[in-house]
């Protein structure tokens, strides 16, 4: 029991000395962030804490390094240091029973954010924010049909096989196909989700299909592998955005550079703000008691070229 | 002295089949991929350089094939270096950060080669005379070192626009791409280093029995030290190469378990993992077959869930074809011929 009121008068301390101006109904918030594998990720990272500025949370990060033991670690302190409500970026889906069971018990509410976590006892956690990646593969789809006219043979770079992203960005593409009789999906392959492997997918299809003139559209499950497919549609003679168009999912900084070139038609954004829609929520909760669906999905927003320069420097830095 | 110069009839026969079931491979694995695409065989120029699905073989071969040049000599000692695929990456990571930082091409690219160097002197250094087992001694580097490419990258895929980088694997040179013409060059070199000096036979003794080539008076640390650097280097020049191609470094992905193809391609080439007898030649075509096969998977429009199967199974083949029992069988059966 001292040590814990050691730890929370230096803490108290600590906190007291960086942030004078703390008011005393300031909301806290621990958030276990699974590391910066991916620009995404540090995007992710960064405009949590805006959003967090933004409302005036006190957002304490702390970065996993990709293991689930360091999250659960994370976790721990956040409980020990009793704060209002705990974020969780999980790196695996199980293994979150316990840990999640001593947050419950002592009334933290925890939100996961960009993936779901497998637990029997769903009450465990408040609210999932993540996106629709069906519906993503769907927007992709629905651009395709709108730009095409319904007719178009499309090569399709899928993530990495077996990830659930991948299969669920095929499966609302696939959908949009089954509604058209006219599109049909005449190549598609794995590019594990690498700009390397897209181009070198990408490179094959061409051939395979008499050097690529009856390729009318590329689909990739993301925009790296997008980005390495134009690469192997330029080096074949032919132009990337008009020859073959090409739609993506992600928006990565880079693909709205290909689109301000021309290179690219389409991408859906993956927002990576996920902490804002968490923070709403959660003050809904901790004000108005009001409970969230238990899946919060963001923001699926389809970008094209007429706004890729002013994208671009936006998120140039973000990522 | 002349009977170790004519060599008797069974040696020169076991020598005369050396290689037969790489290239008898090889022949399959084209002629399956003709198969699936008629179009397999179809060149044409494009931009000033060859087009097609057999070039394409060789450019995205280019990676293993460097660094099965480098594998191939440490397996031949009787190591095995599980880095390179993380030197690939250190050395991509590298050369994208400095031509962004501004610095001349040349300097660049030295400096990714020199990255590559000093990885393969550590492991060297940790084989060599901390006499550490050569599995675990890469391992480290192979985990670390991903996790340096990662620092140098800050996490993020470095995009660059730098044209004369970009032409060390998108350029050409009398129609061939700039990758197909390293690896002819890379393995002149290696071929030059092994065959035309004393380096391949003392590789060979340290691989059979490093103690009694150190009684033999062979320097047996500067031959290990010398074959790790040898890897490294040749790891660095297949980053550049890939990091080139796509024009951007991906630390988290480049090379990524590209050190297993690379194994892979030496021991199709038929060199023992024990080490000792090693063939540089057979390795490059053991690294083409591992490629005619992939882009033949590609083109062949399979689902993507059976790639590794395919893979898998082709590889068991080759395996079988070239395994000892069965040329055991071949040879008895020859022998029972011509007696009969």
């Amino acid at each position: 029991m001292t040590f814990h009121r050691i730890v929370a008068a230096a803490a108290l301390a600590v906190a007291t000395v960086t942030a004078p101006a703390l008011a005393a109904d300031k909301l806290v918030v621990g958030f276990s962030q699974i590391g910066s594998e991916s620009g995404w990720r540090a995007a992710e990272t960064k405009v949590a804490k805006m959003e967090a500025e933004k409302r005036g949370i006190d957002l304490r990060i702390s970065d996993a390094q990709q293991k689930e033991e360091n999250q659960i670690k994370a976790v721990r302190s956040f409980i020990a240091q009793g704060v209002d409500a705990i974020f969780i970026a999980p790196v695996v889906a199980t293994g979150w029973e316990s840990v999640l069971k001593e947050a419950k018990d002592a009334k933290i509410p925890v939100i996961l954010l960009d993936r779901g976590i497998d637990v029997k006892d769903d009450s465990l956690y408040l609210t999932v924010v993540r996106s629709d990646a069906v519906y993503e593969g769907q927007a992709a789809g629905d651009w395709l049909v709108k730009a095409t006219k319904g007719k178009c043979n499309v090569v399709e770079l899928q993530g990495t096989v077996g990830a659930s992203v991948a299969i669920d960005r095929k499966k609302g593409f696939d959908k949009v196909v089954a509604e058209n009789p006219q599109m049909k999906i005449i190549r598609t392959q794995s590019g594990d989700f690498t700009r390397a492997k897209g181009k070198e997918v990408m490179e094959s299809f061409i051939k395979a299909e008499n050097g690529g003139k009856n390729i009318c559209a590329m689909y990739a499950h993301n925009d790296d592998m997008a980005i390495g497919g134009i690469q192997a549609i330029k080096e074949s003679g032919l132009k990337p955005g008009k020859d073959i168009l090409v739609v993506s999912i992600d928006g990565v900084p880079d693909i709205f550079n290909a689109m301000a070139e021309g290179e690219a038609n389409a991408t859906v954004e993956l927002t990576p703000n996920m902490a804002g829609p968490a923070f709403d929520a959660l003050v809904a909760f901790k004000t108005g008691g009001k409970v969230p669906p238990k899946w919060i999905k963001t923001e699926t927003k389809l970008y094209q070229p007429d706004v890729a320069k002013s994208e671009y420097q936006r998120r140039k830095d973000l990522y | 002295m002349t009977s170790l110069l004519t060599l008797p009839t069974s040696t020169r026969r076991l020598v005369g089949i050396k290689g037969i079931p790489q290239i008898i491979g090889l022949g399959l694995v084209l002629l399956i991929d003709w198969l699936v695409s008629p179009q397999f065989f179809t060149l044409r120029m494009q931009d000033g350089r060859l087009f097609g699905s057999l070039i394409d073989v060789l450019n995205r071969g280019a990676p293993v094939t460097l660094l099965s040049l480098g594998m191939v000599l440490v397996i031949a000692t009787g190591g095995i270096d599980l880095s390179v695929g993380a030197v690939i990456a250190i050395a991509g990571a590298t050369a994208a950060t400095l031509i962004n930082a501004g610095l001349p091409v040349v300097v660049v690219v030295a400096l990714a080669l020199a990255a590559g160097v000093a990885c393969g002197l550590w492991n060297g250094l940790l084989v060599s005379l901390m006499r550490i087992q050569p599995i675990v001694a890469t391992l480290t580097l192979m985990v670390a070192g991903r996790g340096v490419a990662q620092l140098i990258t800050e996490g993020r895929i470095i995009t660059f626009v730098d044209p004369h980088l970009a032409a060390i694997a998108g350029g050409s040179f009398l129609g061939l791409p700039m990758p197909v013409v390293i690896i002819i060059g890379m393995l002149a070199i290696t071929l030059l280093l092994v065959r035309a000096t004393a380096l391949g036979l003392l590789i060979e003794a340290v691989g059979i029995n490093r103690r009694s080539s150190a009684y033999a008076g062979v320097n047996t640390q500067m031959i290990i030290m010398l074959v790790y650097v040898w890897a490294g280097l040749c790891a660095a020049v297949a980053g550049v190469v890939l990091t080139a191609d796509i024009k951007a470094a991906d630390a988290n992905n480049a090379g990524l378990w590209m050190e297993l193809d690379a194994i892979l391609a030496v021991v199709i080439g038929g060199t023992s993992l024990l080490g000792g007898r090693f063939s540089v030649v057979m390795a490059v075509l053991g690294a083409l077959i591992i490629q005619a096969m992939n882009t033949g998977i590609l083109l062949s429009g399979f689902k993507p869930e059976l790639n590794l199967i395919v893979k898998s199974v082709v590889v068991l083949i080759i395996l079988f074809v070239q395994s000892p029992a069965l040329k055991g069988i071949y040879l008895h059966a020859r022998s029972r011929r011509i007696v009969s």
